[in-house]
């Protein structure tokens, strides 16, 4: 163990907070109860359960409005750990595919970026549950990188 | 689209279709009006539905959720008998910020029933519908609703 490798440790673990603070800060996903756990330069994000995302009380079923807004900060926790200190990516546009419904358990998701632009990034998110090959739900969206435009949510 | 007023099977049914889902609950949403294949609902501001911490601007998550269920909702309005509703895709495009503070509306109109799928455009706003914050497109399955379901909801219905 030389000096260089301990600076390696500190330094990665100190990128690894700071994205977990960067979701932290979000009211929002603190609310649905998102956390994020790294591996290398995989990220995974985890829609933790409770019963106030349930959408569909009868089924029951998670609610897809929240399994799009999950997946939706798959994507920007994906690009800021991509992107370390640039400002908070903001959606344009998404497109959500609901493939199975949501039961009753935690969720998780990975993100790709399929085009990292200099202005836009073009990110695939797939959320799943028990197996990572059945997914329930896929997106894909162009986030905006920069501050200097007018569309996108601003959030 | 029939001349006649909604039913009062669906004009019942339908806020249900937000009342009787705890996460619409948990975000306050609330229907606002509604006829033959279209509606309108609202979600109140609030800090927990914060996106971005440094402006206050509400999460493009919640304006999707909404978006969704204002959208199910004229989906289930367009027929002239409940049928159960599932989401398969849906567009958001996020036009600009929302103005933090304000509530944010959502209209939705169903142009295009066929027997198995509704066709659902939809428009948010919060303080002139001219002026959206977002705009969504999304496609929903019906299916007949089974009879155990029919007196789960009611049951449902009858606790809130």
């Amino acid at each position: 163990m030389n000096g260089r490798n301990r600076i390696d440790i500190a330094e990665e673990r100190a990128r690894s907070q700071a994205l977990r603070d960067l979701i932290g800060r979000i009211p929002y996903a603190r609310f649905l109860g998102i956390t994020i756990d790294r591996r290398g330069d995989e990220i995974t994000t985890t829609l933790n359960f409770d019963e106030k995302l349930i959408g569909n009380p009868v089924l029951p079923a998670l609610h897809g409005g929240v399994i799009g807004a999950f997946m939706e900060v798959t994507a920007i926790a994906q690009l800021a750990w991509t992107m370390p200190g640039a400002p908070l990516p903001k959606p344009i546009d998404i497109s959500v595919d609901y493939l199975r419904s949501g039961r009753p358990m935690d969720t998780f998701a990975r993100a790709i970026i399929a085009k990292p632009g200099r202005r836009v990034a073009n990110v695939r998110v797939e959320a799943w549950q028990d197996e990572r090959a059945r997914p329930i739900a896929a997106l894909h969206g162009h986030f905006l990188l920069r501050r200097d435009e007018e569309s996108g949510t601003g959030a | 689209m029939p001349d006649t007023p909604l039913p009062d099977l669906l004009r019942s049914a339908g806020p249900l279709m937000i009342d009787a889902l705890p996460h619409a609950r948990a975000i306050g949403m609330r229907v606002i009006d509604m006829d033959w294949g279209a509606c309108v609902a609202s979600i109140p501001y609030a800090e927990h539905l914060i996106g971005d911490p440094d402006t206050g601007v509400i999460h493009g998550g919640v304006v999707t959720t909404l978006l969704d269920n204002a959208s199910g909702l004229a989906a289930f309005l367009a027929g002239d008998t409940p049928m159960q509703v599932a989401t398969l895709d849906l567009r958001i495009d996020y036009n600009r910020p929302a103005v933090p503070g304000k509530a944010i509306y959502a209209r939705a109109t169903c142009y295009k029933l066929t027997r198995s799928v509704a066709f659902v455009r939809g428009t948010a706003w919060e303080t002139e519908e001219r002026d959206p914050v977002a705009t969504s497109v999304g496609t929903f399955m019906l299916t007949e609703v089974p009879e155990y379901m029919v007196q789960l909801a009611a049951q449902i219905g009858s606790q809130q």
